[in-house]
Formats: structure tokens, sequence, C-alpha cells
């Protein structure tokens, strides 16, 4: 724009009498496609989890029944498999955050003229095959792969070691590369908004830099770190393909669960009471969090 | 500690070189792209082991990627899904978009938070959910059913990007247009829809990136017919070659077309 316009914010919205077709056109096809295609089977989903599967007839009992979540609750398996996702995903989204940290800083506020470049190449990983990038790590992790060679090559190891792959160290290790681009670009983003003028308050002050990160710097990007954190948890609360590939037998997660019971077992009510599950679980953190971020 | 005299401004600090910052951030780019290097260096591999070291440089995967019938199909049906998802998805999205930042109205938020639900729940809930119904509904699942779960987390993806823009745009830009005698449907096609386009294809591009390399959905709602990455899928499962390490590098280059396309439009 060449010419100075001042900026003034949009006008406030228009409050109903004054809507007319403007508002039906607009609002009307999103909110029925939403609601048929997504909400509809949500809550049907939410139904069939208290439905039962009978196995003699092979086929889903209609009648209300607390019986899947009974099967759930009474079986340790299923119990340490929900415990192992929620700590899987909480640690997967600490270590993202701890690491995501320092780079989005640094290309926040180091990187100049290739802030928008080094942005692009955060994001470029996301656009290669996850499916693929997941089983690079098994190539890499293997008894014959590219860990172990460097390991023993360096001397730390006489020879290869089988715990790198198909254990829970695995799976972990891959959840957070997959998803750390979703932890770094809205941590970007937060480092961005933050000002400068604050942080030299608090250095003027006199506090260390450790400090005024601590104090300054982290309180202002949570909303960032909210967001990517809460995507990376919920991303990882549902996945089966990473625990799939680069999972051994005890690493299985809710996801799995999931889609067993939809795929081979055919018992979809006991599917749909994993996938309760999981939505409780992603539900109340989040509720959790926001609570937490609004007493900030 | 010298007494500065009055008219001497501080002088400001030299900013000391981040290199131990810049160090860290190297190795969480090393991090990143390790998978990636290896898996382009696995699709030059000479050996059909999929295992480094590079025992010989070959382009012959490469040439069986463009030779294999199964890849092409996924391919093309992965192309064909994302296209008519992402068409979805952006026409819904901007009709949202519009709906939420224009009025005012009862269930404001709600609605909000129901486009958003496709991401803030996990996909394999979306999957299931959308099996559910469909089964019910007596639908088969088929491409078509692909595209339809496509196009339901397209939508907030999509709509994020032009509510921002929308949100930021001055006021007096449409005031202007209507002072100078225009009417609605003129403001629209002349000020409104130019100042928010490049949203629209930027959040219409990220839909359609989203589309193609979709797994957990689309797994729950394939029929017969293969997008690219349940072709991969299977393959992971039974017969591995470097040929996917061929394929998947080439799906990179191709993304990273888009990635560019993207960021030079968004700059205007």
């Amino acid at each position: 724009m060449t010419r100075a316009i001042p900026l003034v914010p949009s006008p406030s919205p228009r409050k109903s009498g004054r809507r007319g077709v403007g508002f039906s056109l607009t609002l009307g096809p999103p909110l029925l496609w939403v609601t048929v295609l997504y909400l509809v089977p949500l809550a049907l989903l939410l139904i069939y989890a208290f439905w039962r599967y009978d196995p003699v007839q092979g086929e889903t009992v209609r009648t209300l029944s607390l019986s899947n979540f009974q099967e759930i609750l009474t079986s340790s398996a299923y119990l340490k498999t929900i415990g192992r996702t929620v700590l899987v995903a909480a640690g997967v989204t600490l270590i993202d955050a701890i690491i995501s940290l320092p780079l989005a800083f640094f290309i926040a506020r180091h990187g100049g003229k290739y802030r928008a470049l080094l942005t692009v190449l955060v994001i470029l990983p996301l656009w290669s095959s996850y499916l693929v990038r997941a089983f690079a790590w098994k190539v890499i992790l293997g008894t014959n792969g590219v860990l172990n060679g460097f390991l023993m090559a360096v001397g730390l190891l006489d020879k290869p070691s089988p715990l790198f792959l198909y254990s829970n160290f695995s799976t972990v290790l891959t959840f957070v590369h997959v998803w750390l681009p979703f932890m770094i670009l809205p941590l970007i983003t937060a480092f961005e908004r933050l000002p400068q003028s604050l942080l030299e308050a608090g250095t003027d002050l006199g506090a260390r830099p450790a400090t005024v990160f601590w104090r300054v710097t982290l309180p202002m990007v949570f909303p960032g770190l909210l967001a990517g954190g809460l995507s990376v948890f919920s991303l990882t609360m549902g996945d089966f393909i990473t625990p799939s590939l680069v999972g051994g037998t005890s690493s299985n997660q809710v996801g799995n669960l999931v889609a067993t019971q939809f795929g081979v077992s055919d018992n979809w009510p006991l599917g749909a009471a994993f996938s309760l599950v999981v939505i409780l679980i992603v539900v109340g953190v989040m509720a959790l969090v926001q609570r937490r971020a609004e007493a900030l | 500690m010298t007494f500065a005299l009055e008219s001497a401004p501080p002088k400001p600090r030299a900013a000391k070189k981040p290199w131990l910052l810049a160090l860290v951030s190297l190795l969480v780019f090393a991090f990143l792209y390790l998978p990636i290097v290896v898996v382009i260096l696995l699709s030059f591999n000479a050996s059909s082991v999929l295992s480094l070291p590079i025992q010989g440089f070959t382009f012959a995967w490469y040439s069986q990627v463009f030779q294999d019938d199964g890849l092409k199909t996924g391919l093309w049906n992965s192309l064909r899904v994302a296209t008519v998802a992402t068409l979805l998805a952006s026409s819904f999205a901007v009709l949202a978009a519009f709906a939420i930042h224009r009025y005012r109205f009862f269930g404001r938020s709600s609605f909000r938070v129901a486009v958003n639900l496709p991401l803030l729940l996990p996909g394999v809930v979306t999957g299931v959910a959308m099996l559910a119904a469909f089964t019910q509904a007596g639908v088969e699942i088929s491409l078509l059913t692909v595209i339809l779960g496509h196009a339901i987390f397209g939508i907030p993806v999509a709509m994020g990007a032009v509510l921002t823009r929308l949100s930021r745009m001055p006021a007096n830009l449409e005031e202007a247009g209507y002072d100078l005698g225009a009417r609605p449907p003129q403001v629209f096609a002349r000020v409104v829809w130019p100042y928010v386009r490049s949203s629209v294809i930027s959040g219409a591009l990220l839909a359609f990136t989203l589309s193609f390399d979709e797994v957990v959905v689309t797994i729950f709602l394939t029929g017969r017919d293969n997008t690219l990455p349940m072709e991969i899928w299977s393959r992971l499962r039974t017969q591995i070659t470097p040929e996917i390490a061929a394929a998947a590098t080439l799906v990179l280059v191709l993304s990273s077309v888009l990635v560019l396309l993207n960021g030079r439009l968004s700059r205007e």
C-alpha cells in the first residue's frame, strides 16, 4: 500500500436483528456440513461406547451398558497401556518443548534476514512422508543401523545393541522427531512478538540472563508453548502409526487399541470406549492447562 | 564508577554473539533433518537392503518408482483427493470465517470450537467416528469418504489463516468503497476479496499438503482405492525396498516446491 491508511479496528460485528441473508448464507452451510459430517458422527461414537459387542452372534447389542468401561478398568493390560500412552505423550511434549525453545528463540531474535528461510526449513520436514520419516528411524536405530555403527566407530560399544529399536526409547524418540515442527512454529511466533524492551528492562534492573529468561521470557511465550504443547500431546495420544513401526510389543498405545478393535477384532463398542478415554484425557488436559494459563 | 556528565547518552551494550545458542540450534536442525538425509541416501543406494553405508550409487530405484503402477495410482488418487477436499474445505472455511468475523450471534464461540474440534482431538477419533457414521448410514467407504474426512480437518486449517487476515483488515477500506457508491457485491469483489485472497490461498495450500500426507484418518475411511500414504503403508509392512525411499524423496521435492510457492505468495 503506498498511501498511508490509518489502521482502525474492524467495525463491531452486527448484532442479531440486522443480519439478513448474508448471515444465513455464511453460517448455514459450514454449520450444516460440520454438524452432519463431524458432530453427529462424534455423538454416534460416544453412544457406541455404551453398547456391547456380542462375540457369539458377531454383532453389536444396542442396549446401553457400562460393560466396556468395566472391561477397561478391570484389565491391568489396558490400564497399563493407557498409563503408558499418557506418560509417553507428556514426556514427548516436555522434550519437544525443551529442544524447541532455543531454536525458536534463535530464529526469532537472531535470524535477521534469514528468519523466513529458517522458518521454512522448520516446516519442510513436515512435507516429507510421515510414514517414511518414522521408518527412517528404524534404519537409524536398528542393529545394523546408523546409531550402532556410530557408537561402535567411536568406541562406546563393542557390538550392536538391540535396545535402541522396538522399545519405548525408539517410540519416544520418533515421536519427539516427527512432532518437533508443531512445537517450534508457534514458539517462533511467540518469540517474535516479545518486546525487546521488556527483556532489556529486566537486565537493566540487574537480573542475570537466566533470571530474565525464567521470570520474563518464559511467562510471555507461554501461549506459544501452550499451543504447541497441546498439539503435540493430542497428536501423541491418538497415534498408532509410530508404535506400529518402531515400537516393540510392550510399546502399544491407546491408538493401537482403538485401531485393533475397529479392525481385526471388530469390537466397535470397545474401540469407541477407548476413543472416549482418549477424548476425556485430551479435553481434561486442555481444560486444566487453560485454567492455569488464565491464573497467570 | 565514573559519573557521566549530563550531555553524554549511555552507550548501548554491544550484543554478544550467541555462539552457544547457535550451536544448540544447529544441533536441533541436524536432529530434525537426520532421517530425511537417511531417506535420501537410501534412495540412491545400490544395495536393496535398507541400511547404510551406501554400497553404490544408482538411479534405478527412481526409474522403478516411475514404472510402479501401484505407486502411480496412489499418487493420482492422493492428488485427486487432496484437490477436491481442499476445494470443499476452503469454501466452507471462507464462509465460516466471514460468519465468525462479521456477526455476533448466540453460540459464536461454540461454533468456532466445533469447527476446530477435528484439529483439537486426535485424528483417530475423527477416523473411527466418521467410519461408524458412514457404516450406520449405509455409505460405502471409498475415495469419497476419504475426501469427506480430509475436508473436515481441512476446514479449521484453512479457516485459521483467513480469520487472522480478516481480523487485521482496516474498517475504513470497506467504508471507502461504500462511500464511493459501490453496492455490496462490488465492495466484496473489488475491496474485500483482494485483501483476503492471499490468506485463502495459503490456507488452502496448508490444507492440501496436510491432506496429501494424511494417514490416520485415511486408514479408517479407505475402501478399495489407495492414496499414496496408504500405498506406502501397505508396502512398509510387506516388501520393503529402497524404492519407497525414492518415492518419499520425490514427494519431499514436490512438497518443497509447494511450500516455496506458498512463501512467495504470502509475501505479497
